[in-house]
C-alpha cells in the first residue's frame, strides 16, 4: 500500500458500486469485496462487514437475485446477479453520480481558475 | 423473496447467512495463505477484516425487515412460559376479562343486530313508514284507507302499501287453529322488495271489493298444512271464507311480528274502509329511485294540505311525514339496549382495572427481572413491548373465552328478554361483533398492560438490583388510582341497580285501579261459520258468556274489546258540546265496549250512577260510562251523571253519561302516568252497530272473576267453549295478575340485570381493593415491624392500614356519587316510570359498598397487625 490515506465511502455509493460490479456477471460476496478493493486501487475503504448487510438489503429490495452455485474452489457459494429492476436502478444511480461528480469537478475547476 | 416468505423461511435464511459468511472467511484466509501469511495469522486477519461476524449477521437480519416478528415470537413464547409458572394469576386474569368481554359481546351482538344492522330488505335505507303529524300532539301512527288511496295516487316520490293486523281461525286443511294474519294492499311485497318463496303477489284487481278471495300463506303454514308441495289450486278455509292460495311468503317473513295468512286489504267491505276518521292502517313506503327524503317530506306535506282543504272535518291540522322504517320497527327498545350495553361496558372497565392492578402488583415483583434485562442492554422500548405482549396475550385469551361465552349465551339472553324483542330472529354474531370483540380485547389488554409497562425501571437500575428500592411512590399512587376507579364504577352500578329495584317496588305497590286478583282474561274467536251474519255473531257471544258462567269456579263473566294492560287500544275523540272540535284539537279517550258484568269482574269502583246493564241495547238511548279522569278533565267535577257526551266515531247522537267509575291503569303500572291518553269511557257492546260486529269479532275478549285460582278454570273453559262445530278457539289466556306483572317486565328485567352487574362490580372492586391492600401492606411489613418494635400496638398498625383504605374508599365514593348522578339522569330519561334517585337509595348503596370494602380491607389490616417485630428487624 503506497499511501495510508483512505477515504470513507460517501453515503449511498456502496450500493452503486455493488450494483456495478454485480452487473459484470454473477459473483459471490468475497469476490465483490476483492474487486471493490482492486478497482478502487485501495483508495476507498470498504469495511467488509457492511458489504453483506448492503447485499441483503439490495436482495430484499429486488435489485439483486441470488443462487447457490459451485465456486472455483468447488464449494457452494451464494452468487448474486442483477435483476432487470437492479439494472435500471444502476443506470439511474450511475447517471446521478456522474452528474454530481461532474458538477463538483466543475466547481473545483472554477475556484482554481479564479485564484490565478 | 417477499416479506412473508422471509418470515416463514427464517430458519433457512439463518443457515444460508451462516454459510455465506463462512465461505467469505475461508476464501479470504486461503488468499492470505497463498500470499504467504501464516495460517493462524491469516485466520485472524480475515476475521478482523470482516468484523464481528455476529454483528454482521444482526445487520443482515435487520435488512430482512422481519425483525419485529421474531421478537414478537420470542416475547410470546416468553409470556407463555411466565404464565405457566403462575397458572393461578393467568387463570383469574383470563376469567375476569372473559366475563367482562363476554357480557359486552352479548350486549353488542343484540345492539348490533337490532339497532345497527340494516333491515333485511334490499336498499333498506330507502324504506320509510308514513305517520300522521298533528301540531299539538306530535306524530301518531295510523292512516285511513281513503287517505291512503289519495296519497298513493298523488305521490310521485314514493311507492307505498298499507297493511293492518288481523287474525282468524284456519279450519281447513287440518285442525282448527287461531293464527295471526295481515291484510295488505297489493303492492306490499314489491315495496319491501321481497320475492315470494313460491307463487305470486296480489294483483291490483284482487285488491278490490268483490274480487275472488286469495291469500298468501307463511312458509310455516305451507310446510305444516300443505306439506311444502305445489300450491296450484290449493284452498285455505280461513274465518269461514275459502281462499285460493296464490303465494308462499319467504321463510322468516315478519311484518312487525309473524303472520301466517296474508289477504288483500282492498277486499274488506267494512264501512270503516270508507271512513276518513278511522285511522287503523299502517303505511310502508319506498323512496322512488333518485329521490331524497327531503323531497318526499315536502311532497307529503303538500298532499296532506290538499286533503285538509278537501276534508276539513277529518283532516284539518293534520300532516303526513315519512320516518325511517328501521326506527319504527325497533321502537322504544333502543334505550334499554343502550343502557345495558353501557352497564356491561362499566363491568368490563372494572374487570380491566382489576386485571391491571393484578398486573401492576406482579410487575413490581418483577422489577429485578426487568432491571436485569435493562442492565444487559435491552432498550426501554423493547422491555415495554415485552410487557405489552404479555398483557395483549391475556387480553386476547380473555377475548377468545369471552366470545365463546357470548356465543353460548346470546340466545338464552334473547329468550329471557321480556315481551317481544324486535328483530329477535336476526340476532347473531357477525364479523362486526367479532371485530369489535377483538378490538375490545386488544384495547383492554393495552389499557391494563400500559401502566405496568411504562413503569419499567430505567434509571437507578443498579438500585433495584441491589434491592434498595421497594415500592416506588408512583406505583403506589397508580394502585390507589385503580382502586378508586373500581370503587367509583361499582358505586355507579350499585346506585343504578338500587334505583331500578326501588322503582320496581314502588310501581308494584301502585293501585292498578282494579282488583287484579282472581281475574282470567282470554281472547277467543267465534266459529267461522257464524261470521257472515251479525245476529249469529251476537248469538254466539251470548252463548259463550252463558257457557263460561256455568263453568264451576267462574263467578262473573263479561265481554270486552279491550283488556287493561294488554296490547290493543281504541282511542276516540269526544266533546261535551254538539259541535265537535276538529280532530287535531279534540280531547281523546280510551273507549272500551263491554257487557254488563264488566265492572264486577274487574272490581273497578263505581263513583256515581250505574254501570251498563242489559237494558242498554241498540235502538235505545245511547249511553256511556266515563272514568273520573274524563269527568274531571271535561267537566271539572266527578258527579256528571245525566250529562251528555258527543263521540262522533260511535254515532252522531249524544251519549248520556249514566255512571262514573274509577280510573284504571290501562297502559300498565309504570306507563300509565306518562301516557298521552288518560281519559277512559265504556259503552255497551250491545250498542255497537251491526255492520261493525264482524270487525269486533276479530278482537273480542272475555274476562272472568273466579272464586278459585283463575288457572284452574282454563281447561274446563277451553273444552266448553269449543262450540257445536268444535271450531271456537280460546287463545292468549292471561290472568290479570300476569298482565300487571308483564306491564313491569322491562323494569323488572333491567332491575335484575343491573342487580347482577352491581353485584359483580362490587365483588371485583372488593377483590381489587383486597389485592392492592394485601400487596401494599406486604411491602410495608418491615416498616410495621419497626413501628411495633418502637412501641406501636397491633391496633395502631391496623388503624394505619384501615385509614389508608378508608381514604381510598372516601375518594372512590365521592367520584362514584358524581358518576351515579349522571347515570341516574340517564335512567330516568330512558326507563318508563323511573323514579329519580332518592337520597335513601344512594345512601343505602354507598353503605353497602363501604361496608363490603372495609370488610375486604380488614383481612390485610389484621395481617399487618400480626407483623413480627423481631423477624422484621432481623431482615433489616
Amino acid at each position: 500500500m503506497a499511501r495510508n490515506v483512505k477515504s470513507d465511502l460517501p453515503q449511498g455509493t456502496l450500493d452503486l458500486l455493488i450494483l456495478k460490479i454485480v452487473a459484470l456477471g454473477p459473483v459471490h460476496g468475497y469476490a465483490i469485496a476483492q474487486r471493490l478493493q482492486q478497482a478502487s486501487r485501495d483508495v476507498v475503504q470498504v469495511p467488509q462487514g457492511s458489504l453483506y448487510p448492503a447485499l441483503h438489503r439490495l436482495e430484499n429490495r429486488g435489485l439483486l437475485a441470488a443462487d447457490w452455485k459451485a465456486s472455483d474452489t468447488g464449494r457452494d457459494a451464494k452468487f448474486y446477479r442483477l435483476t432487470s429492476k437492479g439494472r435500471s436502478a444502476l443506470e439511474e444511480e450511475a447517471a446521478d453520480w456522474r452528474r454530481l461528480s461532474d458538477a463538483v469537478a466543475a466547481v473545483l475547476r472554477l475556484s482554481e481558475a479564479g485564484a490565478k | 423473496m417477499n416479506w412473508w416468505a422471509r418470515v416463514w423461511r427464517g430458519a433457512k435464511l439463518e443457515q444460508q447467512l451462516d454459510h455465506e459468511l463462512r465461505f467469505h472467511l475461508d476464501a479470504h484466509e486461503a488468499d492470505l495463505i497463498a500470499r504467504g501469511v501464516a495460517p493462524a495469522e491469516a485466520r485472524r486477519q480475515a476475521q478482523l477484516a470482516l468484523g464481528l461476524s455476529e454483528r454482521v449477521k444482526e445487520q443482515c437480519r435487520d435488512a430482512r425487515g422481519t425483525r419485529w416478528v421474531d421478537d414478537l415470537l420470542v416475547d410470546v413464547r416468553y409470556a407463555f412460559r411466565t404464565f405457566r409458572r403462575l397458572p393461578g394469576f393467568a387463570t383469574i386474569a383470563v376469567l375476569v376479562l372473559a366475563l367482562g368481554i363476554g357480557a359486552t359481546t352479548v350486549m353488542f351482538t343484540v345492539v348490533n343486530s337490532v339497532l345497527l344492522r340494516p333491515l333485511a330488505y334490499p336498499e333498506p335505507e330507502r324504506l320509510v313508514t308514513l305517520l300522521g303529524s298533528i301540531s299539538t300532539v306530535g306524530e301518531v301512527w295510523g292512516a285511513s284507507y281513503p287517505d291512503f288511496v289519495d296519497i298513493q295516487r298523488q305521490s310521485r316520490t314514493v311507492t307505498m302499501a298499507a297493511w293492518r293486523y288481523a287474525g282468524g281461525t284456519i279450519s281447513a286443511p287440518g285442525d282448527p287453529e287461531y293464527v295471526d294474519a295481515r291484510q295488505v294492499s297489493a303492492g306490499l311485497f314489491t315495496v319491501l322488495g321481497l320475492p315470494l318463496a313460491h307463487g305470486r303477489v296480489f294483483s291490483p284487481e284482487e285488491d278490490r271489493p268483490g274480487a275472488a278471495p286469495v291469500a298468501i300463506i307463511s312458509y310455516r303454514l305451507w310446510q305444516q298444512r300443505f306439506g311444502g308441495g305445489s300450491i296450484a289450486g290449493q284452498r285455505l278455509a280461513f274465518d269461514g271464507i275459502s281462499y285460493g292460495v296464490v303465494g308462499v311468503a319467504p321463510a322468516g317473513f315478519s311484518l312487525d311480528g309473524d303472520a301466517d295468512v296474508i289477504t288483500p286489504l282492498g277486499q274488506t267491505t267494512e264501512p270503516r274502509m270508507r271512513n276518513r276518521f278511522a285511522r287503523f292502517l299502517r303505511v310502508t313506503a319506498r323512496l322512488a329511485p333518485g329521490v331524497a327524503l327531503g323531497e318526499v317530506q315536502s311532497e307529503l306535506a303538500l298532499i296532506a294540505r290538499r286533503l285538509a282543504e278537501q276534508f276539513p272535518a277529518s283532516n284539518a291540522g293534520r300532516s303526513v311525514v315519512a320516518r325511517p322504517l328501521q326506527r319504527e320497527i325497533v321502537g322504544d327498545v333502543g334505550s334499554a339496549l343502550w343502557l345495558l350495553l353501557g352497564a356491561v361496558s362499566l363491568v368490563l372497565l372494572i374487570a380491566c382495572v382489576n386485571v391491571a392492578s393484578l398486573m401492576l402488583a406482579r410487575a413490581i415483583s418483577r422489577d429485578r427481572e426487568l432491571a436485569t434485562r435493562v442492565a444487559l442492554g435491552a432498550s426501554r422500548a423493547r422491555v415495554v413491548r415485552q410487557c405489552l405482549t404479555e398483557s395483549a396475550i391475556l387480553g386476547l385469551a380473555g377475548g377468545v373465552v369471552g366470545v365463546l361465552l357470548a356465543i353460548a349465551s346470546v340466545q338464552p339472553f334473547v329468550a329471557f328478554w321480556p315481551g317481544v324483542l324486535p328483530r329477535a330472529g336476526e340476532i347473531h354474531l357477525d364479523w362486526r361483533v367479532l371485530l369489535a370483540a377483538f378490538g375490545v380485547s386488544l384495547v383492554s389488554g393495552l389499557v391494563f398492560g400500559l401502566a405496568p409497562a411504562l413503569r419499567v425501571p430505567m434509571d437507578g437500575v443498579e438500585g433495584v438490583l441491589r434491592g434498595a428500592r421497594t415500592v416506588a411512590r408512583n406505583s403506589r399512587r397508580l394502585h390507589s388510582a385503580f382502586v378508586v376507579t373500581e370503587l367509583a364504577l361499582a358505586l355507579v352500578l350499585l346506585v343504578s341497580a338500587g334505583m331500578l329495584v326501588r322503582t320496581l317496588l314502588s310501581l308494584q305497590s301502585l293501585d292498578a285501579g282494579l282488583n287484579i286478583r282472581n281475574v282470567l282474561t282470554t281472547r277467543f274467536a267465534v266459529s267461522p261459520g257464524v261470521l257472515g251474519s251479525p245476529e249469529q255473531i251476537q248469538a254466539a257471544w251470548q252463548d259463550i258468556l252463558d257457557r263460561a258462567r256455568h263453568v264451576p269456579g267462574v263467578q262473573f263473566a263479561a265481554l270486552t274489546d279491550i283488556v287493561p294492560m294488554r296490547g290493543g287500544v281504541n282511542t276516540l275523540p269526544y266533546s261535551i258540546t254538539p259541535a265537535v272540535p276538529p280532530p287535531s284539537v279534540a280531547p281523546v279517550a280510551l273507549a272500551s265496549s263491554a257487557t254488563s258484568d264488566y265492572l264486577k269482574v274487574m272490581g273497578i269502583p263505581l263513583v256515581a250512577g250505574r254501570f251498563i246493564d242489559d237494558h242498554d241495547r241498540l235502538g235505545g238511548e245511547p249511553v256511556v260510562v266515563i272514568d273520573e279522569n274524563l269527568a274531571l278533565h271535561a267537566f271539572g267535577r266527578r258527579d256528571v251523571v245525566d250529562q251528555q257526551l258527543w263521540v262522533p266515531a260511535i254515532g252522531p247522537a249524544p251519549n248520556r253519561i249514566i255512571g262514573v267509575v274509577g280510573h284504571v291503569r290501562h297502559w300498565g303500572l309504570a306507563q300509565d302516568d306518562g301516557s298521552r291518553v288518560r281519559d277512559q269511557m265504556y259503552y255497551p257492546l250491545a250498542q255497537v252497530p251491526r255492520s261493525l260486529l264482524r270487525t269486533w269479532a276479530s278482537f273480542m275478549s272475555m274476562v272472568m272473576r273466579t272464586s278459585v285460582s283463575p288457572n284452574d278454570v282454563v281447561a274446563p273453559l277451553r273444552r266448553d267453549l269449543r262450540g257445536i262445530a268444535n271450531d271456537q278457539v280460546m287463545y292468549g289466556v292471561r290472568t290479570m295478575e300476569q298482565l300487571a306483572s308483564e306491564s313491569l317486565a322491562r323494569q323488572r328485567f333491567l332491575a335484575q340485570l343491573f342487580a347482577i352487574f352491581g353485584a359483580v362490580a362490587l365483588l371485583l372492586a372488593c377483590v381489587g381493593l383486597y389485592g392492592v391492600l394485601a400487596y401494599l401492606t406486604g411491602q410495608r411489613a418491615r416498616e410495621f415491624g419497626v413501628r411495633m418494635a418502637l412501641g406501636a400496638t397491633a391496633g395502631d398498625v391496623m388503624r394505619l392500614v384501615l385509614s389508608q383504605s378508608a381514604a381510598l374508599i372516601v375518594i372512590g365514593v365521592s367520584i362514584g356519587i358524581g358518576g351515579a348522578w349522571v347515570a341516574a339522569r340517564l335512567l330516568v330519561r330512558s326507563v318508563e316510570g323511573m323514579r329519580a334517585a332518592e337520597p335513601l337509595t344512594v345512601a343505602g348503596m354507598t353503605g353497602v359498598l363501604v361496608a363490603t370494602a372495609l370488610l375486604a380491607s380488614a383481612i390485610p389490616a389484621r395481617r399487618a397487625g400480626r407483623a413480627d417485630a423481631v423477624r422484621a428487624l432481623r431482615q433489616e
